[in-house]
């Protein structure tokens, strides 16, 4: 391997990572306070999680062709790329977030109410804690799987590793599509790794 | 001085459902009230309106003096210790935390948090060394209910409540924590309600018994009338108390 290829796929590499963990941060920020919202909120559940939803079932490479005439969140580049993949990885951790609070023992909250918490005690006390290993599987999940779709990010110009993978594809060079396919399944077992680790330190309830 | 507890023409109904009609009653202070009735009675809802769970649909009910829906549902809440069935203990929490928590809401200072841990792990039979740092996973259910007692105590609230509590417990067990709530209960002179579908158990732990049947209180008195009050229900409850092995000798 040619010293230029290492240093390219270093330099891809860190972009990579860098696009999941700007998009990951937005959407665990966005997916857990939306779980919590739709926990107080019982008539937007349906709604909310059916459009998460629908959000999934469209194919990447679409979403990232459908966002880019979006004035503000579209255009070409990182930006539009952060987008489509925070609206991919929302589902899993909206989900679970709301699993997880919802599937707080009724006792172990009627006790805390009855006991004369706030509601912010008995979220950040109470629910959270319980609910923090579902919160996080999801968020495993919706890294994993962003981690692959972040390689789709190239063809609208959002860079990372997907960069390789596209113009390998465009020259049929398999030594390029590896370059980009290997570290990017990497970056995916080591970020499942070391998530399932931090979900299994956390006490089980 | 006003009464601990006092409902004043309480109903509650919901989708078109009476559970509780017209319920007036006043609990003295250290007076132990028992709720009799079965399920479906309407007692669980009585109770939750006391510390503001529920809010009665007619009527009103006075806590200290205090219509509930005058009272800050906070404060109010703080003030009365709560003990249900399931015991609802934190699971996340040690014991010691799970006792601890209503003093630290109530912003206690640590050490006395943990000397009022220990006293109260103490009264109620679980030795504070063995069992402050356990997890409720790893107690029997006799023990978490315990804990779950203490919880109830831990800031010395004025009042309390109890849902059926040792409602779970083997027969055994129960008639020790009964034992245990009765002791309890003339040391710290609290005044309590205590709802339960076991006539003996009401008997044992009241000073004074009421009989809910379908949302309407039907008898109150004290336990030693109580084996002289008339009507269906309560007959039907005391019967309870000869067993249905009693008779069968002479059949």
């Amino acid at each position: 391997m040619s010293e230029r290829l290492a240093g390219e796929i270093l330099q891809l590499s860190f972009e990579h990572v860098l696009l999941v963990a700007t998009a990951m941060t937005i959407a665990v920020g966005a997916g857990v306070s939306l779980g919590i919202l739709l926990t107080r909120r019982a008539s937007l559940q349906r709604g909310v999680l059916g459009l998460a939803n629908v959000m999934q079932t469209v194919p990447s490479l679409a979403l990232f062709g459908f966002l880019i005439p979006i004035p503000l969140v579209g255009g070409i580049g990182r930006r539009t790329a952060i987008v489509a993949l925070v609206l991919y990885a929302l589902l899993p951790i909206l989900r679970n977030t709301l699993t997880g609070i919802l599937g707080v023992d009724a006792a172990v909250r009627e006790s805390a109410v009855a006991m004369g918490m706030t509601g912010g005690q008995l979220l950040r006390q109470v629910e959270l804690p319980l609910a923090a290993r579902t919160i996080l599987a999801g968020v495993r999940v919706a890294t994993v799987t962003t981690i692959g779709t972040a390689t789709i990010a190239a063809s609208i110009g959002g860079g990372g590793l997907g960069v390789f993978i596209f113009r390998g594809l465009a020259s049929v060079d398999a030594v390029q599509i590896l370059a980009g396919a290997i570290p990017a399944a990497c970056l995916a077992l080591a970020a499942d790794g070391a998530l399932g680790w931090i979900e299994r330190k956390l006490s089980p309830a | 001085m006003s009464a601990a507890v006092e409902f004043r023409g309480v109903g509650y109904r919901i989708g078109g459902r009476e559970i509780l009609q017209d319920l007036s009653l006043e609990l003295a202070a250290g007076e132990t009230l028992a709720l009799l009735g079965r399920s479906g009675s309407g007692k669980t809802t009585a109770l939750k309106m006391v510390n503001g769970l529920l809010r009665p649909t007619s009527g009103e009910v006075r806590v200290e003096g205090k219509s509930t829906a005058a009272w800050d549902p906070i404060a109010l809440k703080r003030r009365i210790g709560y003990v249900i069935q399931e015991v609802g203990l934190f699971p996340h929490f040690t014991v010691a935390e799970n006792v601890g928590l209503a003093p630290r809401l109530a912003g206690w200072s640590a050490s006395r948090i943990r000397e009022r841990v220990e006293e109260l792990l103490t009264q109620v039979g679980l030795e504070p060394r063995q069992f402050a740092g356990r997890y409720p996973r790893e107690l029997s259910g006799g023990q978490r209910q315990r804990v779950g007692v203490a919880r109830a105590l831990a800031a010395d609230p004025p009042l309390l409540l109890f849902d059926e509590p040792f409602g779970a417990l083997d027969p055994v067990t129960r008639v020790e924590i009964q034992r245990l709530f009765v002791d309890l209960r003339r040391s710290l002179r609290k005044s309590a309600i205590f709802v339960t579908h076991d006539v003996r158990e009401a008997m044992v732990v009241a000073t004074r018994v009421g009989l809910l049947h379908q949302g309407r209180l039907e008898v109150l008195a004290t336990p030693k009338d109580l084996p002289r009050a008339r009507g269906r229900e309560i007959e039907a409850f005391l019967a309870c108390l000869s067993g249905p092995l009693d008779g069968e000798g002479t059949a």
